[in-house]
């Protein structure tokens, strides 16, 4: 029953488990502190693979950004404090929502301009566009123009 | 007032069509560094070799600060250029062993050659960190005064050497030079 084979095939699956795999195992005083962790990873980049968080990413200078993310929450330092050691070493690149400064301005309100813009226009133009109509529905026509137009239509 | 509703479309349309064309040659992994015109992050740590080494030890003049690693094929493709001007003697190399073993560091140096001062031992990043690496080869450009006056990210090509660090360094050294 218990053949060595079996008991190889065993172990290769439990090895393979991915129970097995790297992941970080960082211990808290609390579940507030744990939460914190959790949030900061997630909303801060990895400046190495561009487009993933702290969290999802498997690069060595996320890992080691976590590392120092737990340190400082265990030392006590807030939010805040986090986020400005990051950006005083990585730039606005590490955070998914860049801060209101005035050189991110157009990337934060450009979006509402070209709406104002765009809506502006589209405005314009419909005003323009049902201004016309009512000119031309305001024509009347004389006499010989409507007989004119009932011969037109009797054709039909 | 009918001309600019017919002309704002399209200024808007080339406006936008210029900065997405431009983008297209923009390289994304490229960050700016933050550390531009501030000075060299403070370190006490040890070298490869085990030496203690701090800011006090950094060459008082222009010199170049290369983040390698054993495991770090491109810096094997930078390597001959840090050789050369590391013979050459006029910029001095200090070298941020970022993230690796001491004991594949130095056998890196001891098979492909030591370009280095020294170099900082940084096996856990922390100093990278503080550096705003992420990823071996990046290479400050550092002025006598401590102070990081510009980044590379990637290869040190000789050609990004000639035109990109000798004009930076022509210029830091125009803006060093005692005016007459």
């Amino acid at each position: 029953m218990y053949s060595p084979r079996l008991l190889l095939l065993t172990a290769l699956l439990l090895a393979a488990t991915p129970g097995f795999s790297q992941v970080d195992t960082f211990v808290f005083e609390n579940d507030e502190q744990q939460q914190r962790f959790r949030q900061l990873s997630n909303e801060l980049r990895c400046p190495m693979c561009q487009n993933a968080n702290l969290t999802g990413s498997p690069g060595g200078v996320a890992e080691d950004l976590r590392r120092e993310i737990h340190r400082m929450i265990l030392a006590g330092n807030t939010d805040a404090e986090i986020e400005q050691f990051m950006f005083e070493r990585y730039g606005d690149f590490i955070f998914y929502l860049p801060r209101l400064r005035a050189d991110t301005v157009l990337l934060w309100f450009g979006p509402l301009l070209f709406l104002l813009l765009g809506g502006y226009i589209g405005w314009r133009i419909f005003r323009q566009a049902s201004g016309n109509q009512q000119a031309a529905s305001g024509v009347a026509l004389d006499q010989a123009e409507k007989e004119r137009l009932r011969r037109l239509l009797d054709d039909e | 007032m009918k001309k600019f509703i017919f002309y704002a479309p399209i200024a808007a349309f080339l406006a936008l069509a210029f900065v997405l064309w431009r983008g297209l040659y923009l390289d994304p992994t490229e960050l700016p560094s933050v550390l531009i015109d501030k000075p060299m992050p403070s370190f006490v740590m040890t070298t490869v070799e085990g030496e203690p080494v701090s800011n006090a030890d950094l060459p008082g003049r222009v010199f170049l600060l290369n983040v390698w690693g054993s495991y770090c094929l491109p810096c094997l493709v930078e390597h001959p250029t840090l050789m050369r001007l590391s013979e050459e003697g006029e910029f001095p190399v200090v070298g941020v062993n970022y993230r690796d073993r001491r004991l594949l560091a130095l056998d890196w140096l001891d098979v492909n050659g030591d370009p280095f001062e020294y170099s900082i031992l940084d096996e856990d990043g922390r100093f990278g960190i503080d550096l705003g690496v992420y990823g071996a080869p990046e290479t400050f450009l550092v002025d006598g005064e401590g102070v990081i006056r510009y980044r590379h990210v990637g290869v040190l090509e000789e050609n990004v050497w000639r035109e990109v660090f000798m004009p930076a360094i022509a210029e830091l050294r125009g803006a060093l030079a005692p005016s007459p």
